[in-house]
């Protein structure tokens, strides 16, 4: 048995690990589950209990890692369990990139299709399952099956959390570059509503966006940001003197290790504030060429930073709110301030349209995540109000930052859950797939 | 499933109308727990008590009765799947007098308030150890932890129940389930009707309260009062002969 947990750190439960080398291995595995159940597991980067199963077996896709680029249409065929930093030092000098990033490039392909996950290009390129061609998926019965955007069952796998069995192989199209750099534009805003009003005006300029909200500021100025947006830079765009070496080197790599152990409550609203005073000043407002890796992953370059938040971990909050719904998103924000909630790194995105996975969590709206330690007095109580906030305005929380929601709450929330239930039922009408996450929201 | 933030959903309380066990359930209700499983003597066919918004059920239980607890425990989980707590909270108290003149009613209490544990702690241990995850909240008492000889028959009971979930949580240690032993004190109530207040008392509710905390910190030991291990640790080594003349 060994112990794991999500990102956070929080609630670990005892599995048996097995890291199958083949998608045949997979599906003995499946064959054999135990009666406690299978969950898939990538690179254990979702935060809460998405990729742990209590008592049961937890497959270890990360052994899985075979891949091919279709060089004329950019077509890559990529074994589950191959991360997207693998994939993307391959990609990158051959002039391809991954058609969705998230914030960190340690997830694997399985896990990026089963949380549907998104990226900065959100609103101009919706999110992973979009790009999607085809999925190799080992059910219930241990059958290896093939699925289109045509099947029922691609779209509950696509967001599924992995409930509807272990995924070997993913199909997707990605995009062409000429660079390995970004072209970058940084503005700050004066409070929450300048922030949205910009987003709102000239997010379509870019193909990538984000904001990151300093939630420590109070009265006129909460909710100002740092908004950081850019495009793949073009040859003509590297500044002259880069412009010899080779325009697609990438070398990304983390520089910094955090230490193994940190104090339960090194982060506190004093530590907090000087880092994002600091953040919010040190973004100078101005245009320039950045790599991919510092611009789409900043925090892959201190490796294990969750570990700053103590041995009692720490939860991610990550909710959407519908366009309209700004007032909730106000509402949250100047709470949060109010109360002084200590969070590292706030960010803000504006949604383009979603996918049709049953359980995605993208939809046309705005979308803030922020990390908070677990150990925080009233936490359950407040995250609890913020969730009746947001199911009233019709948004939802992601599942895959999600480690502490309540099941009425997650039903209210996905209006969808009963359609994909039924799918799910059908192709594992014994409920082989289970996670904590399953159990804990009665999935 | 326990979350992140230590918040639980199913409960089973054995000996299910014990008022300490009931406080301990109502406040686990409050902070978000859905599912109850109400476990006591002639429990089925009454209705269910109104628990906040939680589904209650009930399930006939005897602690005297340890060949039927397998399957009080296989119920438990048929009505609302993993056990996330299990408080077995049953006991009797009676009097020393009482038990000093019939020893047939002396071992039967002591079968409902040791050997009932053993076996109903044994089984739910089956459970916890299987799902992998779950806390078992013993409820023994400062009574147990030096006999005195105003109540040595529930005392030793006690004792004996203190060790026994001691270690049962030594042996699920690895397992993700865990024991969590209580200590109370005199706690005014039901079962001391009509005694006269002890030091350090407190009611069911401060009990559930130190039991909440105690589950959110992952302890081990709760004492109710907290004062009382402190208390204890100097009883525990008074002279023998000063510990003999203790008037109750
Ligand atoms: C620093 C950081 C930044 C992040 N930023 C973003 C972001 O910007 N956008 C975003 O969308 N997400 C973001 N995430 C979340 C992350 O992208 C998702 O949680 C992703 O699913 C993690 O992939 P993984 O391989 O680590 O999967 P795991 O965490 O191991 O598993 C996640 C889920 O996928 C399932 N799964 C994994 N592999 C398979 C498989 N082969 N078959 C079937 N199911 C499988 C698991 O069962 C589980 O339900 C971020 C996470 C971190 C730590
Ligand atoms: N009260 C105190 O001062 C104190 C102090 C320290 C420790 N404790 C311990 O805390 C626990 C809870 O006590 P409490 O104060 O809540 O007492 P309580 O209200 O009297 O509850 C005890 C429960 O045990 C049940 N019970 C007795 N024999 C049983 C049997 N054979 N099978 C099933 N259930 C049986 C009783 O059921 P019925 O409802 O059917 O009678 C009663 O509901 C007990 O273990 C007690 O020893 C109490």
């Amino acid at each position: 048995m060994t112990f794991l947990t999500g990102w956070g750190r929080t609630a670990p439960t005892p599995a048996r690990l097995a890291r199958p080398r083949s998608a045949e291995e997979v599906a003995e595995l499946v064959r054999r589950a135990p009666g406690r159940g299978v969950a898939a597991r990538g690179l254990g980067r979702s935060y809460g209990d998405a990729a742990q199963n209590a008592g049961g077996l937890v497959v270890d896709c990360t052994a899985l890692i075979s891949w091919s680029l279709d060089e004329t249409t950019g077509l890559v065929t990529a074994a589950a369990g191959l991360s997207l930093h693998d994939l993307m030092a391959a990609l990158v000098p051959r002039g391809w990139f991954v058609p969705v990033t998230p914030g960190t490039r340690h997830v694997t392909v399985g896990g990026a299709v089963a949380a549907d996950v998104h990226g900065k290009n959100h609103h101009v390129d919706s999110s992973f399952g979009a790009h999607l061609t085809s999925l190799t998926l080992v059910t219930a019965g241990g059958e290896s099956r093939v699925l289109t955007p045509a099947d029922d069952l691609f779209w509950a796998t696509v967001g599924g959390m992995g409930l509807t069995g272990v995924i070997t192989e993913a199909v997707f199209r990605c995009i062409p570059i000429e660079t390995s750099r970004v072209r970058v534009d940084v503005e700050r805003t004066r409070d929450l509503d300048h922030t949205l009003e910009t987003m709102t005006a000239t997010d379509d300029r870019y193909r990538y966006t984000v904001a990151w909200i300093d939630l420590l500021a109070r009265g006129g100025r909460m909710g100002r940001s740092v908004l950081t947006r850019g495009d793949h830079a073009s040859r003509e765009d590297l500044p002259r003197g880069a412009r010899g070496g080779d325009p697609l080197a990438f070398t990304p790599g983390s520089l910094l290790k955090a230490p193994p152990w940190a104090p339960n409550g090194l982060l506190n609203p004093v530590t907090v504030r000087a880092f994002n005073e600091a953040w919010y000043l040190k973004s100078r407002p101005g245009s320039f060429v950045q790599g991919l890796g510092p611009f789409f992953h900043p925090l892959d370059f201190v490796e294990g930073w969750n570990r700053v938040y103590g041995s009692r971990g720490f939860v991610q909050y990550q909710f959407l709110v519908p366009f309209g719904e700004e007032a909730t998103l106000r509402r949250i924000v100047s709470r949060l301030s109010a109360e002084n909630v200590v969070s590292f790194l706030t960010v803000l995105k504006r949604f383009g349209p979603g996918t049709p996975g049953m359980l995605s969590f993208p939809a046309p709206g705005w979308t803030l995540a922020l990390d908070i330690p677990a150990g925080r007095r009233g936490l359950a109580e407040l995250l609890r109000t913020f969730d009746d906030w947001v199911a009233e305005a019709g948004g939802r929380i992601y599942l895959a930052k999600d480690s502490r929601m309540a099941a009425g709450t997650m039903a209210a929330m996905y209006p969808r859950l009963a359609e994909w239930r039924k799918i799910r039922d059908e192709a594992d009408p014994d409920g082989v797939f289970r996670t904590d996450l399953a159990r804990r929201l009665s999935l | 499933m326990k979350n992140a933030l230590g918040t639980v959903d199913a409960v089973l309380l054995l000996g299910g109308r014990s008022e300490i066990g009931l406080a301990i359930v109502e406040r686990l209700v409050r902070d978000g727990a859905r599912r109850v499983v109400l476990a006591s003597r002639d429990a089925t066919g009454g209705e269910p008590p109104v628990i906040g918004e939680a589904e209650v059920h009930l399930l006939d239980f005897d602690a005297s009765r340890p060949e039927t607890h397998g399957e009080v425990i296989d119920a438990a989980v048929k009505l609302v799947g993993d056990l996330d707590v299990v408080i077995p909270a049953f006991g009797v108290l009676g009097s020393q007098a009482v038990y000093d003149a019939d020893p047939v009613a002396a071992a039967e209490a002591v079968a409902v308030n040791y050997g009932g544990h053993v076996s109903i702690g044994l089984h739910a241990a089956r459970r916890l150890r299987e799902q992998g995850h779950g806390t078992i909240v013993v409820l023994s008492s400062v009574a147990g932890v030096r006999v005195r000889r105003a109540n040595f028959v529930y005392g030793s009971a006690k004792a004996g129940l203190d060790g026994f979930a001691q270690g049962l949580g030594d042996a699920l240690h690895g397992s993700g389930a865990r024991v969590m032993v209580v200590r109370p004190g005199f706690v005014i109530g039901r079962m001391t009707e009509g005694m006269t207040l002890a030091p350090l008392s407190s009611t069911p509710g401060q009990v559930a309260d130190a039991v909440i905390a105690g589950l959110r910190s992952d302890a081990e030991i709760v004492w109710v009062p907290g004062l009382l291990k402190l208390m204890f640790a100097v009883m525990r080594v008074l002279p023998r002969a000063i510990w003999r003349k203790m008037p109750r």
